[in-house]
This record gives structure tokens, sequence and C-alpha cells, in this order.
């Protein structure tokens, strides 16, 4: 038995350097807006999942923690990791739950409190996302050095320069200045700041990357056989497909697209019945996994926006801006609300949902014509792929 | 010498939890105040997470670095070559794989130079790390150590060599020329 599971429900914690609070307060803030939003008791909970990758913060099991704190015990729970796709699989976790007919309503929760270590060590442990023995313990490649070697390949491949990067982390931190929830609000950037800003891994430099955060979303997710009795404005998940790309980096073809991403959208596209042609004329907005500017480039061609090496062209163009092609990133994405590992993928999930409700905050609000948004959540350097599709009406409707 | 950068490191360490220390013995509480004016609880627990690797099924790449050789696992039901070497074909599902010499000679597909470092790699100057095709298809992932900036399509010479401070047996990139 498979049925439809729509969001009922969202929440989202301010990002930033939340030290003001602990990692099981900033996942509260998320989970009691989620409750409130939806209606939904936590007696009514019947699952949930709790995405948190973990490490620089004290906790090791951070769902048992977060469900205590939340008043969610006894109810049934995992701690879910896919590096910086955990949010997604922790929606992916719970909305399955529900799709094979077992419960009812289930929370999926993301949460991440990076500052609980120092910068260095957050560095260590990012960059031993990947196959930790034979790419770090030699290499000690770091994260931004995983997407530099994608962005030295593209770069020398398609004729992209570091302006083009630019324009990326200035059109993300515009949106993002109007987001009060994003680690950037009120900060926008100009070309002069981004080209001065310091190397990190060549070519990429700070103004390149996604901070590092901690914060917390959440969404409540019902079954269409209980939606009714909790909202009139559900956000359906109308599909979501996963895929998965090498450890070793050295296993891969090609550094100028990221494949798991490509199977992923593919395979969203193909359950939803979207024309994979121009999937883009079938959404309204996207979020996409900008953790640096070349990733968001890439995302573009990989989602199936523009053409092999033409992504640099929509950038460019202006067409990922609110009245472009399709708007992507105008909640400031991972580069300027930022990226607390384990929020993001539910925290796009919220902000997708809220951009289908007309909810979005002033500035950033796209046009809703077709009532759909779309999600891609990258774990690692293409180790890990999500890709989600939402709409405002029910699938097979 | 590594214990030469192992004391530098340490001492680091001890200089901080000296401060904590001090604090303690005034406050009776391991608690300081970020630059947000938040108060932060230092652990006074300590966690030093050093892995042991298990390395038996592919012991002959360590034996073949003690000769100057960089080894790798080839198939001999598919002809699939494992770099880095893995004693499986999955593939297959076979378990005899034979141990083959990696080529010397490379090309650039992609490269970078790492200016922000992990904690584990602080001591060491600013790095490029290239991922090369070498000349079997098969790509590897090294440092490489050149005067000027890689260049992607640049053909490089994949080597043996002690990585200082430590002194441990890897392999690294150079130009070819």
């Amino acid at each position: 038995m498979t049925r439809n599971v729509a969001i009922i429900g969202t929440g989202h914690s301010k990002f930033g350097v939340r030290t003001d609070v602990n990692m099981q307060e900033l996942a509260w803030e998320a989970v009691s807006q989620a409750l409130e939003e939806s209606g939904v008791e936590q007696k009514d909970v019947e699952f949930f999942t709790v995405g948190n990758a973990g490490a620089w913060s004290s906790e090791n099991l951070p769902a048992i923690v977060v469900g205590e704190y939340c008043g969610l015990n006894p109810k049934g729970t995992m701690r879910v990791e896919a590096a910086c796709a955990t949010g997604s699989a922790a929606l992916r976790d719970a909305y399955l739950a529900i799709k094979s007919g077992e419960v009812d309503i289930a929370i999926a929760i993301g949460v991440e409190q990076m500052h609980q270590s120092p910068n260095p060590t957050v560095v260590e442990l990012i960059g031993r996302a990947g196959n930790y023995f034979w790419e770090f313990e030699n290499s000690g490649l770091t994260f931004p050095g995983y997407y530099a070697l994608y962005a030295t390949a593209y770069m020398a491949k398609y004729g992209a320069k570091e302006e083009d990067l630019g324009l990326v982390a200035i059109k993300n931190h515009h949106y993002g200045s109007m987001n009060p929830y994003a680690q950037f609000y009120g900060k926008e950037i100009t070309m002069e700041e981004y080209l001065k800003s310091r190397m990190v891994a060549y070519p990429l430099k700070l103004l390149d990357s996604s901070p590092i955060t901690d914060g917390a979303a959440a969404v409540v997710l019902a079954s269409e056989e209980v939606v009714k009795k909790y909202t009139d404005s559900p956000i359906w998940i109308e599909a979501q497909a996963a895929a998965s790309g090498s450890a070793n980096l050295s296993r891969r073809d090609d550094f100028t697209s990221i494949e798991a991403a490509r199977i992923a959208a593919k395979e969203a596209y193909k359950r939803a019945k979207i024309d994979d042609s121009e999937p883009w004329k079938s959404m309204d907005v996207a979020d996409v996994h900008d953790c640096f500017t070349i990733a968001e480039i890439l995302a573009y061609e990989d989602l199936g926006f523009a053409n092999r090496g033409e992504g640099v062209k929509l950038i460019r163009e202006g067409q990922t801006k609110i009245g472009g092609k399709i708007p992507v990133n105008v909640d400031g994405g991972l580069k300027a609300k930022g990226h607390p590992i384990g929020a993001t993928g539910v925290s796009m999930a919220v902000s997708m949902a809220r951009q289908l409700l007309g909810r979005a905050p002033k500035g950033t609000q796209a046009t809703i014509r077709n009532g759909r948004a779309l999600s891609h959540n990258v774990g690692g350097t293409g180790h890990y792929a999500y890709v989600t599709i939402y709409s405002t009406r029910r699938p097979g409707n | 010498m590594i214990t030469d950068t192992r004391r530098r490191i340490q001492e680091e360490i001890d200089k901080s939890l000296t401060q904590l220390d001090q604090l303690v013995k005034i406050t009776k509480l391991p608690i300081i105040t970020d630059k947000n004016g938040s108060p932060l609880w230092v652990d006074v627990r300590e966690l030093d997470l050093r892995y042991q690797i298990p390395v038996k099924k592919i012991y002959k790449f360590y034996e073949g670095l003690g000769k100057g050789k960089v080894m790798a696992t080839k198939c001999p039901k598919c002809g699939a070559i494992y770099f880095p070497p893995q004693a499986d074909c999955s593939k297959c599902r076979s378990s005899d794989l034979e141990w083959i010499e990696m080529p010397a000679e490379g090309e650039v597909v992609a490269f970078t130079k790492i200016f922000v470092k992990p904690v584990s790699f602080s001591h060491y100057p600013d790095y490029y790390v290239v991922v090369a095709r070498m000349s079997n298809g098969v790509n590897v992932t090294a440092w490489y150590r050149g005067k000027d900036q890689p260049k992607v399509g640049e053909r490089v010479k994949l080597n043996v060599v002690e990585r200082d401070p430590e002194g441990y047996l890897t392999y690294e990139f150079e130009p070819w020329g």
C-alpha cells in the first residue's frame, strides 16, 4: 500500500552562531513552531526522525536527546546521517513511514550545532567526509578542497570565470539579506568584496563558501487520510529520489558534473511525471545545494535547468533570480542562509513549502504559477544526492 | 622531526588548558564567555581519536611502497583495475585479484591548493592536491610538488616519497619534465 504524504506544518530556527542555546533547545525552536503550525500534538506523532551529522557536538545519540527534550518519547525514532544531505534523508525516512501505510503522522527534524567545536576541528571533520583513509589521511583535502577540484575542472573545460562564481554568491546574499532566519540576514555583498575575500581552497574563496552554522528545521508530515483534519492547504511531497556516488573522488570519471544528482533528478522527474527535457517549465522555484558557488552552477545542469557547460550562462543572464526562468535559492541558499549540515535538507523543505503557500519573507517570494517547487540536496561531494518535488496539488489529481 | 611538531602542538593545548584550570580555580566552574556573550561550558572530558585500520588484505601495497612502487589490484576475470587497491572485485564477486604496478605517467584532471587546513594538517605549508588520470585510465588523488600551480591537462609523474615530518612512505605527483 502506498499513499500520498503532505507537509502540514513547518518550523525553522534562526540560523547562525547559536551558542545562546544547546542542541536540543535549538531543535525545540523548530519543532515547537512546526507543531504549532500544524495543530498536531506530540501524542499524535507516531514516528520521528532526527537528522544530525554530529561529531562536532557532544551528544552521541542526538535523536534520543532531541526526542526527550521535545516530548516525543516514547515514539520510535532514529538518527539519520547522509552528510550534507542528512536533512533530506531524515525527511525521506519520515515520508516513507507514512507512505508505506504504517503511520499517519511523523516529524522530520534536522538539527546541527557546529559551534560546539573550534572551527579548525570542524574543518577537519568535514574534510574527513569522503573516503577517510585514502583521500584524507594522505591528501588533507577539506570540504572546500573537494569542490575546488570540481571548480578547476569545470572552469578549464567551459571557460567559467571567478566573477561567474561571484555572481552566485552575490545573488544568494541578496536574497539571504531579506530572510530573517538567515545567518547573513541584512548582509549583501559586492563583487569587489567577493574578489578580495580570503582564499580557502583555490579557486574557492571565503565568499564562495557556505558558513559554519548552527540551526534546526522541522516538518510535520501527514497521510492523505488525516491531512484534512489539520489543514486546507497541505504541501504534498509529489516525489523524492535518492542516489549515491563513489566514496573516493578518484573513482569519478568526470569533475564537471555530480552524477548522483543527475540520477536522483531524473528519477524524481519520472516519479512526478515531469518532462525532463525542460523541467524548469513546470516549477516555480527551487532550492539547490550551493555549499560552494560552483555547486550551484553544477546543480543547474544536473537538474536540467541548463545544458552541460551552460549553467554559467544562467547565472550571467540572471535567469535564477526572481522573475527569471527559474528562481533558485531565493531564501539565501546554503551560502547566505547558512548550512547547519543535518538541518539543511529539512530547511529546504520548509522554504519550498512556505514559497508554495506564498509565505516567503518580503522580497523573496517567487511567483507561484505551477504550484510546484524542487529541492536538491547533495551530501559530501556528490556522495549522496536527494531530489524532492513539492506540489500544492495532491499527486494523482 | 615529527616529535618536535607534536611537542609544539601539545604545548599550545596545554597552554589553553592551563588557562581553563585557572578559571576553574577562581570560579569553581569551567564556563567561559564567547564573543557573542554566551556562556559556554568547556568539556572537562577529552577524547583523543587515533584509529587502527586493518590493512592485512592490501599489505602488498605497503610492501610495494618500500620498493618504490605504487601498486594496484587487477581482477583477472573482468580486467578491472582498482586504485586505491582493494581485495575484492565486487563486479565479479571474485577475491583472487592480481597485484600490478601503477604507471608513473598521468594527466591532471582537477586540482586545488589548500589554504585553510584541517587541524591535523596545520603543520604543513599550503599544499596542492591533484586528481590525475594515469596512462592506464585509472585516477589517483595525491599531493603535487611543483614550484608553480598545476594546470588541467598537464603531464605529471607519480612517485613514492617520504612524507615529512612524519617520515612515512606515501605517493605524490611532481611535474613530468
